[in-house]
């Protein structure tokens, strides 16, 4: 489904800081599997997951999306298919403070402009499928770290993608809320969903829940 | 109620009223209308030729019958020396007057 | 379209729970934005209104006054005078005029004294301004006295108090018959203190105006139509201290709202990243922006000018009567008809609405343009 040949991304070109974060990956993601990226903080893994969910071009390389090369195109096709092919649930969770977890949850259906009260329907299905329901209105910073993730999910869930892009998912989380998510996890697969994720927390890499483990280190891949 | 909802709701309501300042502005009551005939029937009447706005000096009391130096007159000092001085400039014809005396005599120099 | 519609409301949606947030900061800065839209407006009102008010009302003024001038100042009209002027075609009737001003110690106030025909105001009686009335607690039938400039005491009987509707024309205003107005200024017989002339034929205003000047080269004609035009340019824009004091204000409210608007905090810039990362365009930030700029200006706009309407027709522009009023101890009381400039109300609208929007825009153009991997590192 993914498929990434010879990607290369430098930050800062040109300048004295410049930085190869991925050096050359060639790489082939199957649909349908839960893939983890399992290396330490500066290998490149999330730089990966940039490339791969249209948030950022590489320096060089090509980036296949469902057959399409998509590592060329302009940021408004990319804005497209990231909104209808991609969902993030990233480490810090990222959810605007000061709105309900519902109004955080229907944000990304906002530039597709469909209506108000179908997001609100979608969303609630989402909290009911999270057992969340009860925190629906409250605002996110009320809210605890395991709330939080899960109004992260719901969030990358509204537009009903077919990747989930998840950066170190149980980074903030103990133990007991790092089963749920992986059991979370598990539920996506059962939905036919792809998920990509990085880690480097064993309870992750060793989760049935993963199908494919990929080490990475200092911008290349190695054997887990 | 969804939060645009009330925003429409809000402007809308907002700018009906502002149409109907204009509405109203454009249409002289009857009262409005007799009070006018009246103060022009008194100023033809009496012949009076300014607003009673500014009472304090006679070129603000009659801007349009003062003479370009009446407010040196009134007090030396100072051309706004009434603070309705500041907003009242001296009328465009008292200095248009004083025009002719540049230049054109009648009688030979 | 309804797709774009809908779009468009989720946008405003989104920027009101994001303005609701810190809702005594956004509605503290709608009120000052209101309150200086408010008095921007109000100033546009009055005056629009007062202006139309004087036209309307000063049409009715005399075509043609002639003053005399002796050494820059407006001096008496002697005798003989109107012989000089002799028969000028086209002017129907010349009338000498008698009026002056007394100062009147109780109240600290100039009065304007009129003189008026005999079968109108008679020996001995006067009429008087309604504001001057109240001011000094007359009602008809009451004896006010003056004492002169000549030192003598006049007591006058009040025949009747002019309508409190002309306030705005008559408020200082004393009536009274000939022979008391030269008594009283001791006025020498045969002068006057102007001639007003009627002219038939709007036309002919000009050819008489410049007939008079030749006949009498110390005279001064002042036509209708200038007296009207020191109306239309009273209180232009720039004029006065009441502009002045705004002007600062205007500044200070520049300063903040440029300060509130295109200062974009670091949480904003990180929301910024996070709507990019979840799948907005940059388009639609910047349009979520446009939608708050726009929102919070055209409701102080709108706001501002119902607030600016009630209180320039309803409350009298309470605001500008300490202004107005400077030191005059006799300020009528009006209520002004309502008029409304279109041009300057869309001038108004445009120097409110764009420049806020603007300065919304602005920052939120150099933010919204970063990349949306920036929330990922």
């Amino acid at each position: 489904m993914i498929e990434l040949t010879q990607i290369k991304k430098a930050f800062n070109q040109g300048r004295p800081n410049e930085y190869w974060a991925l050096n050359g990956i060639d790489l082939s993601l199957e649909r349908g599997k839960v893939t983890a990226f399992c290396g330490p903080s500066g290998s490149g893994k999330t730089t990966l997951l940039t490339l791969v969910g249209c948030l950022s071009r590489p320096t060089s390389g090509r980036v296949r999306f469902k057959g399409e090369d998509i590592s060329g195109l302009p940021e408004r096709f990319l804005t497209d298919i990231r909104r209808q092919s991609f969902g993030f649930v990233f480490q810090q969770f990222n959810l605007i403070k000061g709105l309900s977890a519902l109004e955080n949850v229907i944000l990304p259906g906002f530039p597709t402009g469909r209506p108000r009260a179908e997001l609100i329907a979608a969303a609630h299905i989402l909290f009911e499928q999270l057992k969340l329901t009860h925190r629906a209105n409250a605002r996110v910073e009320w809210l605890s770290g395991g709330e939080q993730q899960r109004v992260a999910i719901a969030r990358a869930l509204i537009n009903n993608p077919e990747v989930i892009i998840a950066d170190e998912p149980t980074a903030n989380l103990d133990t007991v809320l790092s089963r749920e998510f992986m059991a979370i996890l598990e539920g996506f697969t059962a939905a036919g969903k792809t998920v990509l994720l990085t880690s480097h927390d064993p309870l992750v890499v060793e989760s049935t829940a993963v199908h494919r483990v990929i080490g990475m280190r200092d911008g290349c891949l190695v054997d887990a | 109620m969804r939060p645009s909802s009330f925003a429409f709701t809000l402007l809308g309501a907002l700018a009906l009223a502002c149409a109907a300042i204009f509405a109203h502005s454009w249409q002289l009551t009857a009262s409005d209308q007799s009070r006018l005939l009246a103060n022009q029937a008194l100023v033809s009447h009496l012949g009076l030729t300014d607003l009673a706005l500014f009472s304090e000096a006679r070129y603000t009391r009659h801007p349009s019958q003062a003479d370009l130096h009446s407010a040196l007159q009134d007090h030396p000092g100072a051309f706004d020396h009434f603070p309705t001085g500041s907003l009242t400039r001296p009328p465009a014809h008292l200095t248009a007057n004083h025009e002719r005396l540049a230049g054109k005599t009648t009688s030979p120099d | 379209m309804n797709v774009w519609l809908e779009k468009q409301r989720h946008l405003i949606d989104f920027t009101l729970a994001s303005l609701a947030r810190r809702k005594t900061k956004n509605l503290g800065l709608l009120l000052v934005y209101t309150l200086l839209v408010a008095v921007l407006a109000s100033l546009t009102l009055f005056t629009n209104a007062l202006r139309s008010e004087a036209a309307y009302v000063l049409a009715g003024s005399p075509e043609v006054i002639l003053q005399r001038m002796v050494a820059g100042r407006h001096d008496l009209i002697p005798p003989g005078y109107f012989d000089k002027i002799g028969r000028i075609r086209g002017v129907q009737k010349k009338e000498g005029r008698l009026w002056g001003y007394y100062y009147d110690p109780v109240l600290k106030a100039n009065y304007t004294f009129m003189a008026r025909p005999a079968e109108e105001v008679a020996d001995g009686s006067i009429m008087v301004g309604a504001t001057l009335a109240r001011e000094r607690g007359l009602a008809p039938h009451n004896t006010i006295s003056f004492r002169s400039y000549s030192g003598k005491l006049f007591a006058f009987e009040v025949a009747s108090v002019l309508s409190p509707d002309s306030e705005l024309l008559s408020a200082d205003l004393i009536l009274l018959s000939e022979n008391d107005f030269r008594a009283f200024f001791e006025y020498p017989a045969g002068h006057y203190t102007d001639i007003a002339l009627s002219v038939a034929n709007p036309q002919e205003v000009r050819n008489v105006a410049a007939k008079l000047s030749e006949a009498l080269p110390d005279s001064r004609p002042i036509l209708r139509e200038e007296v009207l035009r020191t109306y239309q340019s009273i209180f232009d824009w720039r004029e006065g201290i009441m502009l002045t004091v705004l002007a600062g204000a205007i500044f200070a409210f520049s300063i903040l709202a440029w300060e509130k608007a295109a200062g974009l905090s670091a949480e904003e810039k990180r929301e910024i990243g996070i709507l990019k990362a979840i799948g907005w365009e940059t388009g639609d930030v910047i349009r979520m922006k446009m939608w708050e700029g726009l929102l919070i200006s055209l409701s102080a706009f709108l706001l501002g000018l119902v607030a600016a309407y009630i209180h320039v027709f309803y409350l009298g522009a309470a605001v500008f009567e300490p202004v107005l009023k400077g030191w005059a101890v006799l300020y009528p009381r009006f209520a002004l008809i309502p008029a409304v400039d279109g041009l300057q109300i869309a001038t108004l609208f445009f120097f409110t609405v764009f420049p806020y929007t603007a300065a919304v825009l602005v920052p939120i153009w150099r933010a919204a343009i970063t990349d949306p991997d920036s929330v990922m590192r």
